[in-house]
Parts: structure tokens; C-alpha cells; sequence
């Protein structure tokens, strides 16, 4: 399935096999409800995978379980909080979200289709360009930090009630160019490490690098709350976090290069469900 | 008091007399544990939650002490006997002095 | 709950840092146990505690206690610089004398949980935790 010696040699020390794999066999239900898809066939412009698989999956039984049930899960505590910002009312227009958008139920399906063209804009917007063109556009508030606390818990709010919907991005029409760029640092190689997401995240999946479980590095789950810092944790921040790994310097969260490659990671789990906010290590 | 501190708490709607419950409790709470230090080399003072209760119609269900050895979020998952319809009082305590609460209504049917 | 998988991790490079803490660690937890128990003998019988044998991050390790019949259970991470970690007091409406939390352990280390009897008993349970440093992500 996957090789160990793809990767240049430096790299391959780094890497060992994960023999025990119980858990990439379990089946994600959330709330006894929602049945999550955590693992399926590719799509084709993942050229290099034939199935692709949530993060879930690759963490122990115990990581697994708290994302089972929404009373367990702690990232559901910021959705909570997210539901209080939605229904007040900000900035200079006398709006809140619920005042255009209704009740956040509204927002079923968003999740899955971004990053995404705006015509009127002429960009790709992430998720959190949106509702920051809304909140300065529509609100006349101010912006939120980009994988800043209100911003990481609205969009655990608009991601939880996509829930169990599949990633649906597209990679056609007038994100090509940006979905190409994506494509690109993907497979650069980057830092002291000379390595690219796609060989620890492609390569080696399965594997084990230091002491962790290495997934496919899929974004289906964002924001995740980490166990390891026991917040939500945005998509960027998270690449930008594996960069520096590689003892690189990194882009910026934010940055056009970041919104390329969140674009083309997305188009990666095309088919697996969205999941946040999902629980990592 | 500590910033948007938020509980998440789940009893079911209903019982019947005498039924034991599952109760699970989540509340937002960074749980500074007083052994950290902030970028300037200085501790960052001990802030936690110190305790949490949950009583029935008054009486006990479970008392907890926290050390800061519990994590951020703090989480509590106990069972419950429900002997009748009634109210569930759920009470953190903050190291500030600050209390949060959050009830729950159960019907015995 | 499997708890025996992942021994393999072990063998990845660099691996695990299954650092204990000082001998000092220890000192404090006999202390504090001794306040609990007044010293008394202690048993084994009807407690369990269920923590993963390995956790992915130290920061949140769930686990879980039972004593059947329990006035108290009290639980203590014995490499923790400061090894209290919970008192779970149960009143008369507790159905069962069990709890579930979620600690932080600095390091792999033995979790102990001891149980206070109505007759003025104590039993234990323990078990080591290890702790793993994750690969990526800062
Ligand atoms: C004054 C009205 C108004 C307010 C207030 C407002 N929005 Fe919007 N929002 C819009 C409009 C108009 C659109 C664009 C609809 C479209 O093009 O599909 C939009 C689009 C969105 C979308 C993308 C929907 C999609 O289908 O792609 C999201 C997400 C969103 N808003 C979130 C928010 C959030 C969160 C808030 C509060 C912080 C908010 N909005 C406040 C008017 C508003
Ligand atoms: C040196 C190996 C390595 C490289 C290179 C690397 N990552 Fe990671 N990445 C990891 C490890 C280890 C984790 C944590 C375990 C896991 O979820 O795979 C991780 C986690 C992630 C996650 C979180 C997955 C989840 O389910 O929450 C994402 C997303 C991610 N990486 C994306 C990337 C992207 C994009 C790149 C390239 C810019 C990249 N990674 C480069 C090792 C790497």
C-alpha cells in the first residue's frame, strides 16, 4: 500500500510502522445520530490515494470516543458560545447574524462547499473570509482575527450544523488557478527536513512519526479542539504548524498561499463528512 | 469573574422512580494550574475551578474537589438515582469566588 | 476499551519520552495519602480505575473510577509535581460510586485511585499511564 522508502532517506528514519491498526477499522457515529463518513474512495484528483480517510480515525480509542457524543466533545461548549454571538446584535448597522440569516439551522450545507468562488468579489474565500465580509460589508463590525477565539467558534458553529453532510468543494471554473497553486505546495518540499505535505500526509499515513499516528491531514474535522492545547484550532494554524515542523519558514494564516492550499486540501476530502468540531490529539 | 465561562450539561427529560441516570458535564474554564509561566519567565497564578456539586431536590448526588491537575474544560460524567420529579442544581466554584450554576428539569413519570 | 494496543509506538524513532519525575514526586504523594487514609492498611478488592495505558497527550487523559458502596474516592497522579487530582464525595442520591474526568499527567506515570469505606476501609487501585510527545503541529 504504502511505502516507507519514497521519502529520501533522511526522511525515512523518521517514519515507523504502526503494526496495530484496530482503530482504522472503527465507525464514527455522533450522538447515536449522525453517521459520519470517515472513510471513502478517493476522488479523482487525488491521483495518489484510492481511499481517503477522516483523522478520526488514526486516533486512539480514547481521543475517538470524546467525538462520539456532543455532551463529551468540548469543542461543543464554543458552539454553544458561538449560538449567544450569533443572535447579538453588532457594529454600526444594528445587525446580528440571525437578523439576514435566521436561525443558524440555516446555515446546513455551507460548511461543506468552502472554500468557494465569490463572483462579486472575484476571489476564494475561505469560511472565515465570509463571515468577516459579512461582519464589514453587512454588519459594519469589526473584522475577527483570522483563527482568532470568535472566529474558530462560529465556524465550529457553522461546521456542526453541516455535520455528517459530504465535503463537496469545487476545483473547476474560476478556482482552477487556485486550486493549481494549492496543488503546488502541497507536493514542495519545504525546510531542513526537505519534506512536503504530501510525504509525511501521503506517504505515510498509517505510519508513525515520533511517537504520533500520522493521518492524511484531511481538514474535514475543522476546527478541531486539541488535546494537546484544549482549544478549537483553525485549519491554517494547523499547516502552518506542520511547516514550521519541517523547520521551515512558514506562510502566513491568511495568506494567499494558505487560502490555496486550504482549497486544494478540502478538495482532498471531497466525499468524507464534514466533522467539526471534531476532537484531535 | 473568569471570562465566558460557559456549562454543557446533559440529563434526560425523563425517568422513571428510582432510575439511575447518566449525567455528563462540560464547562468552559482554562483551569490555570499555577505551574505555568507566562513569556516574561513569571508564574501565571493558580486559577481553577476548586469544586463542583450536584444535588436533587436538594439532596446530594456528588461533591467533587479539584486539584489543577484537572484539565482545561473541566468534564464529570456520574450517575444519578431519581427518586421523584424534580430539579437538578448543578454548582462550580471559582477560585476568584465567582459560582456558576445550571439546573435541570426531570420528570418522573 | 482496548487498552493494550499501540505498544508498537514504542518503537518509533525518538519515541516515546517515558521520563519519570524525581524521587521527590514521590514523597508528596505519601503525604498526601497519609492524610487520606490516617495511614491505614490499604486493600485492593472492589475498586477499579480504567485509564488508557498509553495517552496521546498528556494534557487530557480521560479516565474513570469505581468503588462500589464508597463514602469517597480520592485520585492522585503520583509523578504530578503536586499528585492530587480529584475527591469524587458521593451523597445518598448517587446511583452508583463512579466517576469519569479527564486529567493531566506531566509525563508517564502511575495514576492511584483510593476509596474510603463506610466501616472506615481503604482500598487502591493504580496504574501507569505513559505519556507520548505527538510529531507535528507546535
Ligand atoms: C445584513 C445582512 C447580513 C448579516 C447581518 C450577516 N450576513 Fe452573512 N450573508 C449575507 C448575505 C447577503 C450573504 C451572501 C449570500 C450569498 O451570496 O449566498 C451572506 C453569506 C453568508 C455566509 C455564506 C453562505 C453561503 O451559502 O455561502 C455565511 C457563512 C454567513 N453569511 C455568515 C454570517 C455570520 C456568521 C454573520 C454574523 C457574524 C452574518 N453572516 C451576518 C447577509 C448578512
Ligand atoms: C514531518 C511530517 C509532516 C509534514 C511534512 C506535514 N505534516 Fe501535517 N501532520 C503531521 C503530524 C504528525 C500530524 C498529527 C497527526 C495527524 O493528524 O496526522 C499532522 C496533522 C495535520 C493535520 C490535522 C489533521 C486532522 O485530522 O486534524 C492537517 C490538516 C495537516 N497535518 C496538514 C498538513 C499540510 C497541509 C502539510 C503541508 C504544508 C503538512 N501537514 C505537512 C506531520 C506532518
Amino acid at each position: 500500500m504504502k511505502s516507507l522508502l519514497k521519502t529520501g532517506v533522511a526522511a525515512v528514519a523518521i517514519f515507523a510502522a504502526n503494526v496495530a491498526q484496530a482503530d482504522e477499522e472503527a465507525n464514527l457515529v455522533i450522538n447515536e445520530e449522525i453517521e459520519i463518513t470517515v472513510r471513502t474512495d478517493a476522488p479523482a484528483h487525488a491521483e495518489n490515494l484510492s481511499t481517503i480517510y477522516s483523522g478520526w480515525v488514526f486516533r486512539s480509542d480514547e481521543t475517538q470516543s470524546l467525538q462520539m457524543d456532543d455532551f463529551e466533545n468540548p469543542g461543543m461548549i464554543f458552539v454553544d458560545d458561538a449560538i449567544d454571538t450569533w443572535n447579538t446584535v453588532e457594529g454600526s448597522e444594528g445587525n446580528s447574524c440571525a437578523s439576514c440569516h435566521g436561525e443558524p439551522e440555516s446555515m446546513a450545507g455551507v460548511r461543506a462547499v468552502y472554500p468557494k468562488w465569490n463572483d462579486a468579489a472575484e476571489e476564494v474565500r475561505t469560511i472565515a473570509m465570509q463571515v468577516n465580509d459579512c461582519r464589514t460589508e453587512q454588519m459594519g463590525a469589526e473584522e475577527w482575527k483570522y483563527d482568532g477565539g470568535d472566529m474558530l467558534n462560529m465556524e465550529a458553529l457553522l461546521a456542526s450544523f453541516s455535520r455528517g453532510l459530504p465535503v463537496n468543494v469545487a476545483i473547476d471554473g474560476p478556482v482552477e488557478a487556485m486550486w493549481e497553486l494549492g496543488r503546488d505546495i502541497y507536493y514542495t518540499r519545504y525546510g531542513q527536513l526537505d519534506l512536503s505535505c504530501a510525504n509525511c500526509h501521503e506517504d505515510n499515513y498509517g505510519n508513525n512519526i515520533r511517537a504520533d499516528h500520522l493521518s492524511q491531514g484531511q481538514i474535514n474535522g475543522f476546527p478541531t479542539y486539541r488535546l494537546k492545547n484544549a482549544k478549537l484550532n483553525g485549519v491554517q494554524s494547523r499547516f502552518r504548524g506542520c511547516v514550521r515542523d519541517t523547520r521551515a519558514e512558514t506562510f502566513s494564516v491568511g495568506s494567499e498561499e494558505f487560502i490555496a492550499l486550504e482549497l486544494y486540501v478540502a478538495s482532498r476530502g471531497n466525499g468524507l463528512s464534514v466533522e467539526g468540531p471534531s476532537v484531535r490529539n | 469573574m473568569a471570562e465566558n465561562v460557559k456549562p454543557r450539561v446533559r440529563v434526560p427529560r425523563d425517568a422513571t422512580a428510582g432510575e439511575a441516570i447518566v449525567i455528563k458535564t462540560l464547562i468552559s474554564h482554562t483551569m490555570e494550574s499555577g505551574q505555568r509561566k507566562d513569556g516574561d519567565g513569571n508564574t501565571i497564578p493558580r486559577s481553577i475551578i476548586n469544586r463542583f456539586t450536584c444535588e436533587f431536590n436538594g439532596e446530594l448526588v456528588i461533591d467533587v474537589t479539584l486539584e489543577p491537575a484537572i484539565s482545561t474544560n473541566p468534564y464529570f460524567e456520574f450517575q444519578a438515582t431519581v427518586p421523584e420529579t424534580g430539579t437538578f442544581d448543578f454548582t462550580w466554584y471559582d477560585d476568584d469566588g465567582d459560582v456558576y450554576t445550571d439546573s435541570k428539569d426531570i420528570t418522573v413519570g | 476499551m482496548k487498552l493494550t494496543r499501540r505498544h508498537t509506538l514504542m518503537m518509533a524513532f525518538g519515541s516515546v519520552v517515558a521520563t519519570m519525575l524525581p524521587m521527590r514526586a514521590f514523597a508528596a504523594l505519601d503525604d498526601e495519602v497519609a492524610a487520606f487514609t490516617g495511614g491505614a492498611e490499604m486493600g485492593s478488592e472492589g475498586i477499579t480505575l480504567i485509564a488508557p495505558e498509553i495517552a496521546e497527550n498528556g494534557n487530557t487523559v480521560p479516565i474513570e473510577v469505581s468503588a462500589p458502596g464508597a463514602e469517597a474516592i480520592i485520585v492522585f497522579a503520583a509523578g504530578n509535581p503536586t499528585p492530587a487530582v480529584a475527591t469524587f464525595n458521593f451523597g445518598p442520591l448517587a446511583a452508583a460510586q463512579s466517576a469519569a474526568t479527564r486529567i493531566r499527567l506531566a509525563g508517564t506515570q502511575d495514576v492511584v485511585a483510593i476509596a474510603r469505606m463506610p466501616d472506615g476501609s481503604f482500598v487502591e487501585a493504580r496504574q501507569e499511564v505513559k505519556v507520548t510527545i505527538g510529531g507535528c503541529g507546535g
